[in-house]
């Protein structure tokens, strides 16, 4: 039997997915690694499923937290992005600092905000909020700020003001940039969510994943990753389904996976 | 006065820097098809910014409509050689963006638009776009997205059309279907037209006068009028007297890069 190309391409991410584990499985049977320093993707479903509950709480946890910052990352980089990019000297301002900032490892920064906040959801929220933000900005900056000159120049010439042109073309023309970075910052929340629960939080899947290896419960721990993995999957899909249907335009090209 | 008027104007884009162009004066009439040739970089286009008060002159006087140029005026449409289509937006959305900017368009906008969204439908008729209106810009051929941009450029009734080398990047037989296309919006609604080209029969066939301008910075060098009777056909491209004007054009031209 013979698959058509198009089922082949629908699969493509399934077999590779599956051949992997089969390989890291084969990997942990063939030289019988200790599950306790690098447990076989068998034993890890199999303690996904017994802690099934207490993982739950956790992930939804790390879920809402992640969704929190990402939400006012959204908000503040959007922002951000349109007076960046609208303006010339703001941008010239602004943006050596934002890439200072940037630069930081948001990890080191994690301390001073138990100091303000306290333990809990707050650090994490802000965590998330402070490494998904960047990409938004420089997005939504790019995408305002590579208006064509003679698109502006026709605009310009009928007296439209830079507040019409700011919605007539530069909003509308940097959408597919600012989707295509919600793709990356959703990914970057739960990178920051988690950093923050394994440094200073009683909850989430950082927390379970912290207090897992401290009992050297490595099947827990790698339980915690793929969820996390998951979860950051299906939220880049869900971003780039929304990206692919609201920026149609901006995606022509027939083999566009997406 | 004219209706578009330079008076001995220079434009230089930095302070003190070399000139774009320098001591230009030239008189449009209303209704007249003027064209604008010479080699690259010879400030053709700046021309166009100064018309459209784009950019103020660094010296001399620029009047439209018997008023000093003082910035972006209404009553000017616009094309270049890049369609320039938003391609987020139908054909029809496209053309009518003129119509949420400019006043008194703007707002009587609500109240109007079924009156607006015939008047666009009749004008891409008018170009050979019927049929084409909830089409996007990509789906578009080149010619077409060319057509709708000029469509785009008169929807709001511009007594001025600039034209920035509209018909460039286009082969050459659409490019002479532009020309018959444009020809024939000129015949049925006078405006005036100010068209920069590189391109000797495109400025001959359409324009009443063609002015050349030498190199870098950007002075008239001579203004020819085209006596050639209308309505032209595209026969005429290959009579004596059509051959005739492009030959002095091109030899003009052909001073212009030597020196």
């Amino acid at each position: 039997m013979r698959l058509s190309p198009k089922v082949v391409f629908r699969l493509a991410p399934w077999l590779l997915t599956v051949f992997l584990l089969v390989c890291w499985e084969a990997i942990c049977q063939g030289f019988e690694i200790k599950p306790f320093l690098f447990p076989a993707p068998s034993l890890v479903f199999k303690t996904g499923v017994e802690m099934f509950d207490p993982i739950m709480t956790h992930a939804i946890h790390t879920f809402l937290t992640t969704l929190a910052g990402f939400a006012i990352a959204v908000l503040v980089g959007a922002i951000m992005g349109a007076l960046l990019g609208s303006s010339p000297i703001i941008y010239k301002a602004l943006y050596p600092m934002l890439v200072g900032f940037n630069s930081v490892p948001k990890v080191a920064f994690v301390p001073v905000l138990v100091v303000w906040f306290g333990i809990g959801s707050i650090p994490a929220i802000i965590t998330a909020f402070l490494i998904s933000f960047f990409p938004v900005v420089v997005n939504v900056a790019t995408g305002l700020a590579t208006l064509e000159p003679e698109l502006e120049d026709v605009l310009r010439s009928l007296g439209a003001s830079r507040f019409d042109i700011l919605c007539k073309v530069g909003l509308p023309r940097s959408m597919p940039y600012f989707f295509a970075s919600l793709k990356v910052a959703v990914t970057l929340a739960f990178v920051g969510s988690v950093i923050s629960e394994t440094v200073a939080s009683n909850l989430g899947i950082g927390y379970l994943m912290m207090s897992a290896s401290s009992t050297m419960n490595m099947p827990l721990v790698f339980a915690g990753l793929m969820v996390i993995g998951a979860m950051g999957v299906v939220m880049y899909e869900l971003f780039a389904l929304l990206e692919h249907r609201l920026t149609r335009w901006a995606n022509r090209s027939q083999n566009a996976a997406f | 006065m004219s209706f578009v008027e330079f008076e001995n104007v220079s434009l230089s884009y930095s302070e003190g820097g070399q000139r774009a162009i320098e001591g230009i004066s030239l008189q449009v009439a209303e209704g007249e098809f003027v064209a604008v040739v010479g080699p690259s970089g010879c400030g053709k286009s700046t021309l166009m910014k100064l018309i459209s008060g784009l950019k103020p002159p660094s010296e001399g006087y620029v009047y439209v409509n018997g008023r000093q140029v003082g910035g972006p005026l209404g009553i000017v449409g616009m094309a270049f050689q890049a369609p320039n289509l938003l391609p987020w937006r139908t054909t029809l959305d496209n053309v009518m963006l003129p119509l949420e900017i400019v006043e008194p368009w703007r707002s009587e906008r609500g109240a109007r638009r079924k009156e607006f969204e015939e008047m666009a439908r009749a004008q891409l008729a008018r170009v050979g776009l019927a049929g084409f209106e909830d089409k996007f810009p990509w789906e578009l051929s080149g010619g077409m997205q060319q057509r709708a941009s000029i469509c785009r450029a008169l929807i709001h009734k511009p007594r001025l059309l600039m034209l920035d080398e509209p018909f460039g990047a286009l082969d050459a037989f659409t490019r002479e279907e532009l020309w018959c296309m444009l020809r024939d919006l000129w015949q049925q609604q006078p405006f005036t037209v100010i068209l920069v080209t590189h391109d000797l029969r495109e400025a001959v066939f359409l324009a009443d006068t063609v002015y050349v301008m030498s190199k870098r910075p950007g002075r008239i060098l001579i203004r020819r009028e085209i006596d050639l009777p209308r309505p032209r056909d595209l026969e005429v491209t290959y009579t004596d007297a059509f051959a005739s004007h492009v030959h002095v054009l091109r030899e003009s031209i052909g001073r212009v890069r030597e020196n």
